[in-house]
């Protein structure tokens, strides 16, 4: 069983999936999707542990040897990007059903739990694969699920918000799969790992570059990449709030590492970085994220519109490392696709418990007043998450802070410095605004009191001690990002 | 670990947090007092290393400095936490106990990472602090004073890690201000130790605390900005003129201040000034004399805030104007008032006495008499703001009419312990100077230092009377709700217009001008409905997408 953990751990939600549909017990959903959720953690976590120890994991599907078949792979970056997802997935899993029972429409409930497991094992899937074209398919299982997941979501702008988010998703993966197609044109292979080795072997480079530009593009799109983003606040805001606390852990992280698996392991990292101006695309595209983004977040009223915008200028201190590129600025970057994850999760996780008891669909600022009274606990948890945004020390976003910042003056890049600082600063400034709405403005006389169910609450307080366990035991965290760094400065060899 | 004086204080305020009544006070002060104890029992060198992030950290490591600060930070807490037993504000203690731990965290770190993660948590304990008095004035205090603490944060973290990547070491050991690393490092120093032109925050923010908070506020943060420039950057000279500003800036400001509680803010401007001058002189005889004044300050400013705070407590009054004549009804606050009063004007046989002249003395024998001139004349400046002005107009002056209670016995208590120190250390001085960080054999009670200082304090105290009704003019400067709104951010934009209009060559004016068209841009595009925040048509996305891929394409074909 052991040697086929690689497969099962796509397989298991894939599986769950249907079974969903077909026996359409509210009950049964939650139980099957619980249960997938937390096989997947624990193979994640045996397959992370295998390739700590033993090296990197190739699978042949079907007993098809690579490169002809479809292979699996699993090294320091993908185990940690698939432990990242799963972990993400046992605290949402839980959550999910008083969650959804509030959200959603009872003859639809299934549905949200089966398009829950098909996003995750799509998104498991991505970070697994060493195919180019399998790769796409995984894509589209977890983009379609995920736009299904807005959809489902409680507000009239739901629909709306899913509609454009599904056509940029779209033209997303179809640039993915242009670029992808030219690739294989000029190379004739489909497996990753292959397709590197013939690459700096092909006499025309033209279609090499017009390939480079539509995956740059398409899984631009799919990551929010500045000034790519449109989609996301309204998608995030709109959604069901499990939806919104998976989505804004995992899925644009999972596209980071599909962009940091083809410019490093298949395209050849000195051409891309020295050669063309990645470099400086990068860098300046994620200045402007983490200022233009944080700057909307200031003055938006919206709650979790709010932190959408956030994620995209967090999304932009990512970017930042690939565009800094070495050691310590990739680590920051690998690190924050975890700490950004728990952070973020745990703040929509814990805004959907205050939803619920609003009774309101929309989480305002003004639906916040007196939260720090009326639910102690849950301000408290957005209070350290907010911290962790901001990077205060002993939150997880004081490591991806700190590794950017060294990143950038190996570099002697100061600018890049003064920047990561001024946006924790404007960081501070929204995130102030949710603290003084919950602790320091009068409740409204008709406001519920009392904390959010407790398997909810509990699921959104476990993410939020992750959040400051992570700024103190950086082992798995920035250890295995380190390694995953060094792998990709090796060009995934 | 388990030894680490910090430590304790911030496991006593999560194991406090929920509890109240007797068991909340006995943990407090169990808590303290072991905390004091183990400051004292301390032994030199590095208890504890760990690794973090791969680098190897110090985080308690043990000299007489940092045990010298270990032990009046530990003692302070004691003495606030029995202050404070009766403060009804749940937040504000736990509060304080990780604010004050957090500030022993930082005098104990041996390296720069384990400074810099106290140093916020610092700002975030003294926030909470200031946060718990929980009206809105203080809301909105607490609000620009973390603002003004995180970019004093953030300015130690680029210095830290640009310094640990240049020399390769964490250590925190004296170092220069060649490279710039160490000048965002000295930065942020000062900024916490509220340098001019950096001193607004303090006197903003303390005085909007609770009755107790302020006493906990004065204590830690500023002073924990004077351990860190003693250990690294003795004798910077920069720090001598730093200091005088200081010294006058609070002086002036007090002078002209209404709400007692901001007099003494600004005084602690004042006295932190003394203590970064003589950091800045930077012999041995200066440094001492630093480090003492630092520990003597915590004890009588403490004691005055304390004293304020009572009379905050129990008559609601904050104004000069609309106290006076409590000493009828008070006596023994009073009494401690002018305890405080008197050591913070450095009379002789009390405790500013012994550790001020060290400061003065230290610069005549560096031979800087323009310093040495100075740092007199404050003294007697020092006399008329806080010695003579805060005990006047509140406890003397005209009788109110107010006949409030004495405070209750554990702020009595509080008070009446710090009283003893501040005379017991003027006239025993022998254990503070054995604490010290170096050997010395200056003697404070000389006939030469105790009449001058006598009638130095005479002549400022005729002035005083002389001068009062100019004095009672009041003049009171409130940063507002929406200072930031109105003043900083505008004044960013101003900055980066003139910036831009220099740049293109065109003058002041053009600057003006410049800044408003970016400020209104930046509400235009970020703002609500603005080009960045609102939901663009899908056509119109899809349009950038694809400008986007053309973008792209063309700047790798024209590679």
């Amino acid at each position: 069983m052991l040697e086929h953990l690689a497969a099962l751990i796509v397989v298991v939600p894939l599986v769950a999936a249907p079974l969903i549909v077909l026996v359409r017990s509210r009950r049964f959903a939650w139980i099957a999707t619980t249960a997938a959720s937390y096989l997947s953690l624990l193979f994640s976590v045996q397959l992370f542990w295998r390739v700590a120890t033993l090296g990197p994991v190739s699978y042949a599907i079907g007993s098809w040897a690579p490169p002809w078949g479809i292979e699996y792979r699993v090294d320091a970056l993908s185990s940690f990007v698939l432990v990242a997802v799963s972990l993400t997935a046992s605290f949402v899993a839980p959550y999910a059903q008083r969650s959804i029972a509030r959200e959603v429409a009872r003859d639809r409930q299934y549905l949200m739990y089966a398009m829950y497991c098909l996003c995750l094992s799509g998104l498991l899937g991505i970070a697994i694969t060493g195919d180019a074209f399998n790769l796409f398919v995984f894509l589209e299982i977890s983009s379609l699920a995920s736009y299904v997941l807005v959809a489902l979501g409680p507000r009239r702008q739901s629909l709306m918000a899913a509609y454009q988010y599904m056509l940029m998703g779209t033209v997303g993966a179809t640039f993915y799969v242009i670029g992808v197609g030219l690739l294989y044109l000029m190379t004739g292979t489909l497996n990753l790992a292959d397709m590197a080795q013939r690459l700096p072997g092909v006499p025309d480079v033209r279609p090499v570059l017009v390939a480079l530009a539509f995956i740059t593009v398409g899984i631009g799109l799919k990551l929010a990449l500045f000034p790519l983003h449109q989609w996301l606040p309204n998608a995030y805001a709109y959604a069901p709030s499990m939806a919104t606390a998976f989505l804004a852990a995992t899925a644009t992280k999972v596209s980071v590492y599909v962009l940091l698996r083809f410019y490093f392991g298949v395209f050849d990292p000195a051409r891309l970085f020295e050669h063309l101006p990645t470099r400086e695309v990068f860098v300046a595209l994620s200045l402007a994220a983490m200022v233009a983004a944080s700057l909307v977040a200031v003055f938006e009223q919206d709650v979790k519109r709010l932190f959408a915008y956030s994620s995209v200028a967090q999304i932009g201190y990512i970017t930042l490392g690939i565009g800094v590129d070495n050691q310590a600025s990739l680590t920051g970057s690998i690190v924050h696709l975890l700490n950004h994850g728990v952070t973020k999760g745990a703040i929509f996780l814990l805004l959907g418990g205050v939803a619920l008891r609003a009774g309101a669909a929309a989480v305002r600022l003004e639906t916040l007043a007196g939260l720090g009274r009326r639910m102690p606990l849950t301000a408290l948890g957005l209070a350290l998450a907010g911290l962790s945004l901001v990077g205060v020390p002993g939150t997880a976003g004081f490591i991806t802070k700190w590794y950017l910042v060294v990143g950038a003056l190996e570099r002697g890049w100061w600018w890049v410095v003064a920047a990561i600082l001024a946006s924790s600063l404007i960081a501070l400034a929204y995130v102030w605004r949710v603290l003084e709405a919950a602790y320091l403005r009068p409740p409204a006389a008709s406001a519920a009191r009392g904390e959010a169910p407790a398997p909810m609450l509990a699921a959104g307080m476990a993410m939020t001690a992750l959040c400051v366990y992570f700024g103190f035991e950086t082992s798995f965290s920035a250890g295995g990002a380190a390694d995953a760094a060094a792998l990709l400065l090796r060009g995934l060899r | 670990m388990i030894s680490h004086p910090g430590l304790v204080l911030i496991a006593a305020a999560v194991l406090m947090a929920p509890l109240r009544g007797w068991p909340r006070a006995a943990v407090a002060l169990l808590g303290s007092a072991s905390s004091v104890f183990l400051s004292f029992q301390a032994g030199d060198g590095v208890h504890l290393t760990i690794e973090y992030l791969g680098m190897q950290l110090a985080p308690f490591a043990v000299d007489k400095l940092s045990r010298l600060f270990a032990i009046i930070f530990a003692l302070m807490a004691l003495g606030g936490a029995l202050f404070a037993l009766n403060q009804p504000r749940r937040l504000e203690l736990p509060a304080a106990f990780l604010y004050a731990g957090a500030a022993i965290g930082a005098t104990l770190a041996g390296d720069l990472v384990t400074l810099f993660v106290f140093w916020e948590l610092m700002a975030v304990g003294s926030t909470l602090v200031l946060w718990s008095a929980s009206t809105p004035r203080a809301g909105a205090a607490s609000m620009r004073y973390l603002m003004v603490h995180l970019f004093g944060g953030m300015l130690l973290f680029a210095g830290v890690a640009g310094h640990v990547l240049e020399s390769g070491s964490t250590a925190f050991t004296a170092m220069g201000i060649a490279s710039l690393p160490e000048k965002l490092i000295l930065a942020a120093f000062l900024v916490n130790a509220a340098a001019w032109p950096l001193s607004a925050w303090l006197p903003d923010a303390y005085p909007e605390a609770s009755w107790s908070g302020m006493v906990f506020l004065s204590a830690f943060t500023t002073k924990t900005a004077v351990y860190a420039l003693l250990r690294g950057f003795p004798g910077v000279e920069l720090l001598v003129y730093a200091g005088l500003a200081m010294v006058f800036y609070g002086i002036i400001y007090a002078l002209l201040e209404n709400d007692m509680r901001r007099i003494l803010a600004y005084s602690i401007v004042n006295q932190v000034g003394f203590m970064v001058t003589g950091i800045g002189i930077g012999s041995e005889m200066a440094l001492n004399g630093a480090a003492a004044h630092a520990f003597t300050h915590i004890l009588y400013k403490a004691l005055l805030l304390m004293s304020a705070g009572s009379v905050l407590l129990v008559t609601g009054r904050r104004k000069c104007t609309d106290l006076g004549g409590l000493y009828r009804s008070m006596p023994f606050t009073t009494a401690c008032g002018i305890v405080g009063a008197l050591a913070i004007s450095s009379f002789p046989l009390t405790s500013g006495f012994v550790s001020k002249s060290m400061i003065s003395q230290a610069a005549a024998d560096g031979h800087l008499p323009v310093v040495w001139m100075l740092l007199a004349a404050a003294s007697a400046g020092v006399f008329l703001h806080a010695g003579i002005k805060f005990p006047w107009f509140v406890f003397f002056q005209k009788d109110s009419g107010l006949r409030p209670p004495e405070p209750p016995w554990n702020m009595r208590a509080a008070m009446a312990l710090l009283a003893a120190l501040c005379i017991g250390l003027g006239i025993f001085y022998e254990p503070l100077y054995r604490l010290l960080p170096y050997a010395g054999d200056y003697v404070p009670y000389t006939g030469w230092h105790v009449v001058a200082q006598l009638q130095l304090l005479l002549f400022s105290g005729l002035a005083f009377f002389v001068m009062l009704g100019w004095l009672r003019r009041t003049l009171t400067v409130t940063l507002d709700f929406d200072w930031f709104y109105r003043v900083l951010f505008p004044a960013l934009f101003l900055a980066a217009g003139r910036v831009l209009a220099a740049a293109l060559g065109a003058g002041g004016a053009a600057g003006a001008r410049l800044g408003a068209m970016l400020e209104s841009a930046v509400r235009r595009l970020h703002g609500p409905g603005g080009a960045f925040a609102r939901t663009w048509r899908t056509g119109s996305m899809a349009l950038g997408v694809m400008a986007m891929l053309l973008a792209f394409l063309l700047t790798y074909y024209l590679r």
